[in-house]
């Protein structure tokens, strides 16, 4: 069947209430049933919730095969606990037929493609898939489709019971002997722990991994002990190095500058650009760069911004310290400065991945944004952006939060060079279809800016400001004439991943990649 | 292969901005950026042994990447080194819109490069007198001879200071306020003036100091420079918001033109604009402002025509 993004989706997926993707806002007003977790009555006083090891834990909360491990990914490419995790449980335990459902999985997690390849691990989970877990699972060795969610997605399927979690692993820079975890205080800090909050809450057990164990109660408490089974000690839970980087830098590429200072001229023109008003943008060149010229035209204007969401980053940081900037509501740190700042600034504060980004609760922050400013790999002439496989067709990406604040922000705007080395980011048709063409508003490459014709609004703004723009074909045909056009990539039948739309409707399929033969 | 149109002497030059020829990554698409003129440098950007390597990238560029509407000069070597015949010959082959003459101190200096060009002019089968020429001055002499440089030759379009040199040979040092180079500054904008070509200042070369850029800026619009050479995009922009008129000046322009129209039907040379004489002397300066303006997105009506 065709999707409203013009994608075939398999029958054979269509099933247990499963549908194609319909348009943004499509399930609004509809009723969900949440489900609620089996978890165990811990009635009598205990003095420890401190177990010897992950062995032990597994154990304890009766983990066997075929059931669903979860991680949270805050220790981003530092993070150590998922491979130990998977390895106390198939090398020690030998439990097969898992699933691992992860906010997201990158080159820290590559160990764990050798239990895909042999078939320990069935099913995969997801929000972000790179590395050899994206290798392994294009080339069609995991038994089941990978699920790959948004960062919303990912709380509304936990929450509707889509996706049941077995044990949760959360990962703790800080613990107490009873579970309670912050981010802060010990030796692998990260900040918000915002995506492992819904995992807590619904996983039938919990289990805390930390290497840095404070004194009971530590509070206040990101996740809370009324939720946790078990709490293990461990050396070391990740390398600070690749939790978070140094300060991120705003960029000194002219290309990136003059993008970035596009993308503040197109918010200034717009009329949700008043005091109060919300932003997120993320951490790539141009992205970043836009804070700096925002904040220009903040002052032209004598008004500042209300709240900014989001992965969060020095400079959105200093903009807080500045008074630029009222609250940072904050689901995940990318830098040290954000890490040492939440909990500790006024104002800056953590909210769970539902809170940041669900569709089917109440309302989550997303809804309420005014702009956000995201990145794209590839962006077709439909507006259809593709976050997650390369020009290869193999996974090496991530949604994350990309398609949530894209459908819920009121102007979406993605910036992005018009090629990347031989690569037309502006093309016919995206791999994959990771955020739909009707969630996004504005393009700005360095070649020009195109306006999606769904905004007849917004193009009215950009000329009212002089702002030049372009149709998005145009830009499609200039980036062709400076790199080619490619050949189609060549796919086999088999359906390696399917990528949900945040409602919960099929978005998309990925297909194993033929392998490409030189004649 | 990509053939220029012809260049137009007298063009609005705001901003020209300085690459390296030899940097294909940056003169690719430099364009993009939305400066008025590029210049591609064939001189001290480019080390003594690789000139030839810049004058293949430099000829590869013009004739296969359309810049559009963006001028592309060329600085060559000075007159003292054993390249700039080459590079002249490599500039008129590709079709660069213009050279830019470094260290040129007389009226004989433009002359040579001037018969240097027509030769390759005629030895590539260009159209004779389509390159056009401007001069970089850069020494006590160059300056006190602006006038007849300025004036030497039909293609010059314009002239500029490079303050690097300037100073060194004045020994004194950049000065925030410009008192530095503010009698070189004027007497080339006079020669400049007297001899009705464009005048450009010099580089701004501390891209942190953005106070520092915004005070030259300013004096540079007061002291009547056509526009500036610059040295990274993101001075672009500032060049373009300064030495765009104002809303009142724009307005004002407008007002003259409209006048003037419907008074020359009538016959009518001198009449008077909200209380203010105004004759055929008034007009070309507020054409100037409302051509300027239509270049800056200020102006988008239809007096121009």
């Amino acid at each position: 069947m065709i999707n409203s993004v013009g994608r075939e989706i398999p029958d054979f997926l269509l099933k247990n209430g499963r549908g194609v993707y319909q348009g943004k806002h499509h399930m609004d007003g509809m009723y969900i049933q949440k489900q609620a977790p089996r978890t165990r009555r811990y009635e009598k006083p205990q003095q420890t919730k401190v177990i010897d090891s992950i062995v032990l834990a597994l154990e304890n909360c009766g983990a066997k095969d075929g059931m669903t491990f979860s991680f949270h990914h805050h220790l981003r490419n530092g993070d150590y606990v998922a491979n130990m995790v998977m390895k106390a449980a198939i090398e020690e335990l030998g439990l097969k037929d898992l699933v691992i459902a992860a906010t997201s999985l990158g080159d820290a997690h590559d160990p764990i493609a050798q239990y895909i390849e042999d078939g320990k691990i069935v099913g995969i989970q997801t929000s972000g898939i790179r590395g050899k877990i994206g290798e392994v699972v294009s080339s069609g060795k995991l038994k089941t489709p990978a699920i790959i969610r948004s960062h919303g997605g990912r709380p509304r399927a936990i929450e509707e019971g889509e996706l049941h979690i077995d044990i949760t692993f959360i990962a703790a820079p800080t613990s107490d002997c009873m579970g309670n975890c912050r981010g802060v205080g010990g030796k692998s800090d990260c900040g918000s722990m915002g995506y492992a909050m819904s995992d807590a809450k619904y996983a039938d057990h919990v289990v805390v991994i930390t290497d840095c164990l404070v004194d009971f109660p530590n509070y206040p408490a990101s996740i809370e002990a009324i939720d946790v089974d078990n709490v293990v000690v461990v050396e070391s839970i990740g390398n600070p190095k690749k939790i978070a980087s140094a300060a991120a830098r705003i960029s000194q590429n002219p290309r990136d500058l003059m993008m970035a200072e596009n993308v503040a001229k197109i918010i200034a023109s717009t009329p949700y650009f008043k005091d109060g008003f919300s932003f997120q943008t993320g951490v790539g060149g141009p992205s970043l760069a836009a804070n700096l010229f925002l904040e220009k035209y903040m002052d032209e204007k004598k008004i500042t911004m209300g709240w900014a969401i989001g992965g969060i980053c020095g400079p959105i940081v200093e903009l807080l310290k500045k008074n630029k900037i009222k609250k940072i509501i904050d689901v995940q740190d990318f830098d040290l400065e954000a890490v040492n700042s939440i909990h500790r600034t006024p104002n800056h504060f953590e909210m769970s991945a539902s809170q940041y980004a669900n569709p089917a609760n109440k309302g989550a922050f997303v809804n309420s944004l005014d702009f956000v400013v995201l990145a794209a790999l590839e962006i077709d002439t439909d507006f259809n952006v593709n976050v997650l496989t390369g020009s290869d067709g193999i996974l090496r990406g991530a949604p994350g939060g990309h398609p949530d604040t894209a459908a819920g922000s009121k102007v979406c705007i993605i910036v992005t060079p018009l090629t990347r080395g031989r690569m037309a980011t502006v093309c016919e048709k995206v791999v994959t279809v990771t955020t739909p063409g009707d969630c996004v508003d504005v393009l700005v490459t360095d070649y020009g800016i195109a306006v999606n014709p769904l905004r007849q609004d917004l193009i009215e703004c950009l000329d009212k400001a002089s702002i030049p723009h372009l149709p998005i074909e145009q830009l499609k045909e200039k980036a062709y004439s400076l790199v080619g056009c490619p050949d189609d990539l060549q796919w086999e039948d088999k359906v390696v991943a399917v990528l949900q739309a945040r409602d919960g409707s099929i978005l998309d399929v990925v297909r194993k990649i033929k392998p490409y033969i030189i004649k | 292969m990509i053939r220029r149109p012809t260049p137009e002497r007298f063009r609005l030059r705001r901003t020209m901005m300085f690459m390296n020829a030899q940097k294909p990554g940056l003169i690719k698409d430099a364009y993009i950026y939305g400066c008025d003129s590029i210049i591609l440098d064939l001189e001290d950007a480019v080390a003594e042994n690789q000139k030839d390597a810049a004058r293949f990238s430099l000829y590869h560029a013009l004739t296969s990447i359309d810049y559009g509407n963006t001028e592309v000069i060329v600085r060559i070597n000075g007159l003292d080194t054993p390249h700039w015949q080459e590079d002249i010959r490599v500039c008129v082959a590709c079709g660069a819109d213009g050279i830019r003459i470094a260290k040129c101190e007389s009226a004989q200096d433009v002359k040579t490069v001037e018969q240097a060009v027509k030769k390759a002019e005629q030895e590539f089968g260009v159209e004779l007198g389509r390159t056009l020429l401007m001069a970089a001055l850069e020494s006590p002499k160059g300056i006190l001879n602006a006038y007849e440089i300025c004036s030497a030759s039909k293609r010059m379009f314009g002239v500029a200071i490079s303050g690097g040199d300037f100073r060194k040979c004045m020994q004194t040092t950049f000065q925030p306020d410009g008192i530095d180079m503010i009698a070189a500054r004027g007497y080339m904008l006079i020669a400049a003036r007297a001899a009705g070509i464009q005048c450009f200042d010099t580089v701004f070369t501390n891209l942190d100091d953005e106070d520092g850029f915004l005070a030259e800026l300013n004096q540079n619009k007061a002291m009547g420079f056509d526009g500036k050479s610059l040295i990274n995009p993101k001075q672009i922009e500032p060049v373009h918001k300064i030495f765009a008129p104002t809303a009142k000046e724009v307005a004002q322009a407008e007002k003259i033109i409209k006048a003037y129209k419907e008074q020359s039907v009538a016959g009518v040379g001198v009449f008077t604009v909200d209380g203010k004489m105004i004759d055929l002397a008034f007009i070309p300066g507020a054409k100037r402002t409302l051509k300027l303006a239509e270049a800056c997105g200020l102006y988008k009506g239809d007096l121009l025509l």
